[in-house]
């Protein structure tokens, strides 16, 4: 029994160890929804897999990327504005890939732990695949930093400075993917925006440099997956809601702490 | 005089089949200030941006001096108030040593704002940070879109000094953008008036009395001439006229 909690445990600090600083960047770049937007089609992503009989992970992550170069395009047009454009794509997605998933008889999926998250099912094997993508995404975040740090200052002027700004860009959204294909696992489908966003949002108040916010929101990701995991464990409540709201109820508490 | 940083020769340039350039020829001459004035919409932004490499124009040429190294300042930041960052560390992202960051600070006269947040920071601060980054990639060319954006009038006066002081010490290029006709005809030594295509250009006075600048400005605005007897410091305090007063003595005009 001790197995599954550890298992558990060892998947949710993985995941929140890379939601730290890539939560830093989707807030500071105002990309939450789209953020959002991606974790949604994931859901698609795992019905290809079942109809292809292909790994979910390896799904979950094209259809995100493809999802991500789709909506940059649609983004460009400028013909409706952004937030229209990313309401309409998140939830169609979704709803394709709940329709999906119904129309295939044979298969039987368990929906609410793919839209909420299934901690307490995470095998010794699925820690494996967590560690192995997240570092990954860990490492590319750090050779991304400085680029992306510039980029979301001024993109134009990163760009005359010599920064490959469609390459940097494409190159994050790839981190997007990999830690929407990790993070699912952990906390679900729909959950996924608020592990990103309410531990870097929570650190900012204690930060006073980029480095500081992306490790101090890591180590709050970690703080509320310890804390929901335990909820969890005593009081039989669902995983991945514990963990997001003790990540909600750490971040009221930093309200607390007065603004310079 | 040495041959040109930049030469444009026939530029156009078309949105969704609109006409924002035509013909646009053009040189840069290596420590020259030239001030690309137009009504909204006339194509400025859009020339700057061919000029920088960030748009690709649809007809024309652009043919860059080998030595060419340009200094951007763009015309706004949007930094997300969640982003803890302070001056230091936004100058670092051009130029990692902290010494040559604080004095390109100097240079801007802003070193006391080195550990400030740039979210703190006035209008006027930030336009002189911008510039401080500019000009830590030691340029040969600034482009400065709209410099004087978001700052009062005695300070627009102060950093277009600035900009012509900057222009000196590191004898580089400058083209701007600007809207406002007044300051900028003492601050520069060609103005390129455009409307979708060159009206007219060449020496402020020359150009203030052209009659296609005229028609496009007024009159009453294109005759202005420059009375200043004395200059405001970075702070808006007045100088003495004869220590500092740079302008007149350089300026052929008035």
């Amino acid at each position: 029994m001790i197995e599954v909690l550890l298992y558990a445990l060892l998947a949710g600090l993985g995941v929140a160890v890379v939601t730290g600083p890539l939560g830093a960047f989707i807030v500071w770049r105002r990309m939450a929804y789209f953020g959002d937007t991606l974790a949604h089609s994931s859901l698609l992503g795992i019905a290809l897999a079942l109809l292809l009989s292909i790994s979910p992970t390896i799904a979950v992550i094209a259809t995100c990327l493809i999802m991500a170069l789709i909506l940059v395009v649609l983004q460009q047009q400028q013909t409706l504005a952004s937030d229209t454009l990313l309401g309409i794509l998140s939830h169609t997605s979704l709803a394709v890939g709940l329709v999906a998933m119904a129309l295939m008889p044979d298969v039987k999926v368990d929906l609410l732990s793919l839209l909420f998250g299934d901690l307490l099912t995470v095998t010794g094997k699925d820690v494996i695949t967590i560690y192995a993508i997240g570092l990954f995404a860990v490492i590319l975040l750090f050779k991304l930093w400085k680029p992306l740090l510039a980029i979301t200052i001024h993109e134009e002027l990163a760009k005359v400075e010599g920064i490959p700004v469609n390459a940097v860009r494409t190159a994050f959204m790839l981190v997007i993917a990999l830690e929407i294909a990790i993070a699912m696992k952990v906390v679900g489908v729909l959950l996924i925006t608020a592990l990103l966003v309410i531990p870097a949002a929570t650190a900012r108040r204690f930060a006073k440099t980029p480095e500081q916010m992306a490790v101090l929101a890591s180590l709050i990701g970690c703080t509320a997956v310890i804390l929901g995991l335990t909820s969890s464990w005593f009081m039989d409540t669902p995983a991945g809601p514990s963990i997001v709201l003790c990540a909600g109820i750490l971040f009221l508490i930093s309200m607390m702490k007065q603004q310079r | 005089m040495s041959r040109p940083l930049i030469k444009l020769k026939g530029l156009g340039k078309y949105f969704n089949g609109n006409k924002v350039l035509s013909q646009v020829d053009l040189n840069i001459e290596s420590e020259q200030i030239i001030t690309l004035i137009g009504p909204n919409g006339a194509g400025k932004t859009t020339l700057v941006k061919i000029v920088l490499g960030l748009v690709k124009p649809d007809e024309g040429q652009v043919i860059l001096d080998t030595t060419l190294r340009i200094g951007y300042m763009p015309q706004k930041l949007h930094i997300d108030p969640t982003l803890p960052i302070t001056l230091e560390r936004f100058l670092k992202l051009a130029e990692p040593d902290t010494n040559l960051c604080k004095s390109a600070l100097g240079e801007v006269g802003m070193e006391k704002h080195l550990n400030s947040p740039l979210q703190s920071l006035s209008g006027g601060e930030m336009q002189r940070a911008l510039l401080a980054r500019a000009i830590l990639r030691k340029p040969n060319f600034l482009v400065l879109d709209e410099p004087v954006q978001g700052v009062d009038v005695t300070g627009q006066e102060a950093l277009y000094r600035l900009i012509g002081q900057l222009r000196d010490r590191l004898h580089c290029a400058v083209l701007m953008v600007s809207h406002d006709l007044h300051l900028v005809m003492s601050a520069t030594d060609q103005v390129v008036c455009l409307n979708q295509h060159v009206c007219c250009h060449g020496h402020p006075d020359q150009v203030s009395n052209n009659p296609a600048f005229i028609e496009l400005f007024g009159a009453k605005t294109a005759t202005y001439t420059h009375h200043h007897d004395h200059h405001h410091d970075l702070h808006g305090e007045v100088l003495e006229p004869n220590n500092t007063d740079q302008h007149s003595q350089e300026c052929p005009h008035d």
